[in-house]
């Protein structure tokens, strides 16, 4: 971070622009890189979840707009711009406006969370993990905010609907994240990727002494993004589209893309706590050996950690559309038992297991 | 104790299949009190046969049970043809068996591919579709349209079927036990399948006789009644067939039902291809359809259709016009049962439960 904050300081210095204005815009620049690369990700992640979905299916998927269909969603983006925003009647306004505000800007935080290379962290605290899952949990506010005020009974039914099952979910979440950190012995996700280093590339990774904790944390996370076979609260089939039935243009969009930003962040959260985050499945960085001579040889490594946890990630969500791609809506009943019943005791039994592998392993608690 | 919500289930909704609108009170998700509303879809077919001729309703009886337009046609013929006391060619029964079983598979494809879903799962209407494309252009080929076919006449058919139409039939008959293979692997045990299905709904025998429902949904609670076994008609006296039926009485039931009476219906039609390419008779009866005057009387002609039982009853008065005609179709007794089956329930099983019903508007307003 310092490296980058130097170079920014140097940068501004050539324009004779004054310190103090580098340290004050250097804190929100961060935000502005996200945001703008968000978009573009989310952009990106909409046209292949279609085109997936579209090969399960034996469909083209988009392919008219663009080469290949890429400007599908480009357009799709540029239309929902131009929708005129409606005010349902009987609304409350302000909710109304704010509600999709405060489901998509918490996601920005957790993406400057990530550690996205061994140098390359907006914000690195010493409990970062912990501030990730407290922001988790904020979007779930904009959701019930979206169904009380749109005076719609859909929309209502579904935000209360998934309030119940995001605060469910979080539970059994948080007790693997727990065994996560009992491993790693820190909070700081950077220290939790560089604990899964080992001679073996893929041998020092979490998930196989917490495979079980894995799969909990793979089912919460779909779970938490209200995605098949989660999607209870916007069920389509009972409820139209939950909790942003009223909702049209830009603010529609706002959900659309906080829904498809925190499921690509969720899939790094778990390829970082999990599957070793930046670091190289190959024994070394392919850069070493491709750019040995080179200068610049540690921007490239950095530039290649990036690609792994990228790498990783997408692996992820490939699963998480296949999984959409296959399997029916659960029962209300049964979404709740699942969790209660099933998920939280296996996630202490996780905990414990972790608990004695690290006292076999260490020899200490 | 919570309010409790009086939510409008329709009838624009996605998953009303159609146009029903749902009253529903919910005490906070449970439903308490649940009123179907038809009538969205009324297009007034029984009325309008009054003004018409025998030949001018002709096509418009396809229109009862859009998803169905064989079974709705040969039932009006067979009244017609019943009335002018005509003996149609056993060919012709043939191939309009045929095509009632072929149209009996694209009917239950539909509702598989619809039903999965209501339930969440949306691949696999794209697989029952591409099952389904192929027997409409099977269709499109016989009949010249994909769904309102205008195929049977009085006393015959409009085209005769020739070898190499069957042999494509018989070709797609051949893809077909592969691809409901391929359904059954992705739904049959899929775990959330059966917790969205079993004990579901549960349509009990007493219920079935006290709301007079017929087809599949009474087959799947324990009652063996299928009128192409029970009172042949058409051709199917001279064919052999197991009737599909089951205990399970919930929608788990009703879906076995269906994916084994599109087994059995692929039987159905390799027998009739069978008969088919052997036989070379005429498929026309020597009337004037245009000049049809039916002699005073009345007669109800039935067809086990894809969703229970179809009734036409034809009163003439010796008139070109007929004086009253009557559709009893299954689909307008499923709707009534349904506040039997989901009160109670989640608010999350309605659409479940009504899914597995196999209800199509049009048909239960006609």
């Amino acid at each position: 971070m310092n490296y980058l904050y130097f170079w920014y300081v140097q940068l501004l210095a050539k324009y004779n622009i004054p310190k103090i204005f580098a340290d004050i815009t250097f804190p929100i620049l961060p935000f502005c890189i996200i945001a703008g690369v968000m978009i573009v990700v989310v952009l990106i992640l909409v046209l292949a979840e279609r085109k997936i979905l579209a090969l399960f299916t034996q469909r083209k998927g988009p392919n008219r707009v663009g080469y290949f269909g890429l400007l599908q969603t480009v357009a799709d983006a540029i239309k929902l711009l131009c929708k005129q925003n409606i005010n349902p009647q009987g609304a409350d306004k302000i909710l109304f406006n704010l509600a999709p505000i405060i489901a998509f800007s918490p996601v920005l935080i957790l993406w400057g969370l990530i550690p996205y290379s061994s140098e390359f962290e907006f914000m690195g605290f010493s409990i970062s993990i912990l501030l990730y899952l407290a922001i988790a949990a904020f979007p779930v506010i904009g959701i019930i905010l979206a169904g009380y005020a749109s005076n719609n009974k859909f929309s209502l039914i579904g935000a209360v609907r998934s309030g119940a099952q995001m605060i469910t979910y979080e539970i059994p979440m948080i007790f693997v994240v727990l065994s996560v950190v009992a491993l790693a012995n820190s909070m700081n996700l950077k220290d939790i990727v560089l604990a899964q280093m080992n001679t073996n590339p893929i041998m020092g990774w979490y998930i196989f002494p917490c495979i079980l904790g894995f799969l909990i944390m793979f089912i919460c996370v779909i779970a938490e993004l209200n995605r098949c076979p989660f999607d209870l609260p916007e069920a389509e089939s009972e409820l139209t589209a939950g909790y942003s039935t009223e909702y049209s243009g830009m603010r529609f969009a706002l959900f659309y893309l906080g829904e498809y930003a925190s499921l690509f962040v969720m899939s790094v959260f778990i390829a970082t706590i999990f599957m070793g985050g930046f670091l190289p499945v190959t024994q070394n960085y392919i850069s070493e050996m491709l750019f040995a001579n080179n200068q610049f040889l540690q921007v490239f490594i950095y530039i290649e950690q990036v690609m792994w946890l990228l790498l990783k990630s997408s692996f992820l969500i490939f699963i998480i559309m296949l999984i959409r791609a296959t399997l029916p809506r659960l029962s209300s009943k049964s979404l709740m038992n699942l969790s209660w019943y099933c998920l939280m005791p296996l996630s202490v039994i996780n905990f414990i297991i972790i608990i004695v592998f690290k006292y076999i392993t260490e020899g200490r608690m | 104790m919570t309010d409790i919500m009086k939510i409008n289930v329709g009838p624009q909704h996605p998953s009303t299949h159609g146009v029903l609108r749902l009253i529903t009170e919910l005490d906070g998700e449970k439903i308490i009190s649940i009123k179907p509303e038809i009538g969205y879809l009324h297009r007034g077919l029984e009325k309008l046969a009054e003004s018409k001729t025998y030949l001018q309703y002709l096509p418009l009886v396809d229109r009862v049970d859009y998803l169905g337009g064989f079974f709705t046609s040969y039932a009006f013929c067979n009244a017609v043809e019943h009335l002018l006391n005509i003996q149609t060619t056993k060919r012709t029964e043939y191939i309009r068996t045929l095509c009632m079983e072929l149209n009996r598979i694209a009917s239950h494809l539909l509702w598989l591919g619809t039903y999965m879903l209501d339930l969440g799962a949306s691949s696999p209407i794209f697989y029952t579709f591409r099952e389904r494309e192929s027997i409409l252009a099977l269709f499109e080929e016989l009949t010249g349209q994909r769904m309102m076919y205008n195929y049977f006449t009085f006393g015959g058919v409009r085209f005769d079927v020739d070898n190499n139409w069957l042999d494509k039939v018989n070709d797609f008959l051949n893809i077909l036990p592969k691809a409901i293979g391929n359904y059954e692997k992705i739904i049959t045990n899929n775990a959330i399948f059966i917790d969205r299905t079993k004990n579901k709904g549960i349509l009990t025998k007493s219920f079935c006789s006290k709301y007079a429902i017929t087809g599949p949904n009474m087959r799947a609670s324990g009652l063996e009644i299928d009128f192409r076994q029970k009172m042949p008609y058409s051709a199917y006296n001279e064919l052999g067939f197991v009737v599909s039926v089951n205990n399970l009485s919930d929608s788990y039931g009703r879906y076995l039902v269906r994916i084994q009476e599109m087994r059995t219906s692929i039987d159905l039609i390799k027998q009739c291809i069978m008969f088919l390419k052997q036989n070379k008779d005429n498929v026309s009866c020597n009337i004037n359809p245009i000049k049809l005057k039916i002699p005073q009387g009345e007669y109800t002609s039935y067809v086990e259709s894809s969703r229970g039982l179809l009734c036409c009853y034809i009163q003439s008065d010796g008139s070109e016009k007929p004086y009253r005609v009557k559709w009893r179709t299954g689909s307008f007794y499923a709707v009534q049962v349904l506040p039997e089956l989901v009160i109670g329930q989640n608010y999350n099983d309605l659409i479940a439960i009504f899914g597995s019903l196999d209800v199509i508007l049009p048909e239960v307003d006609r």
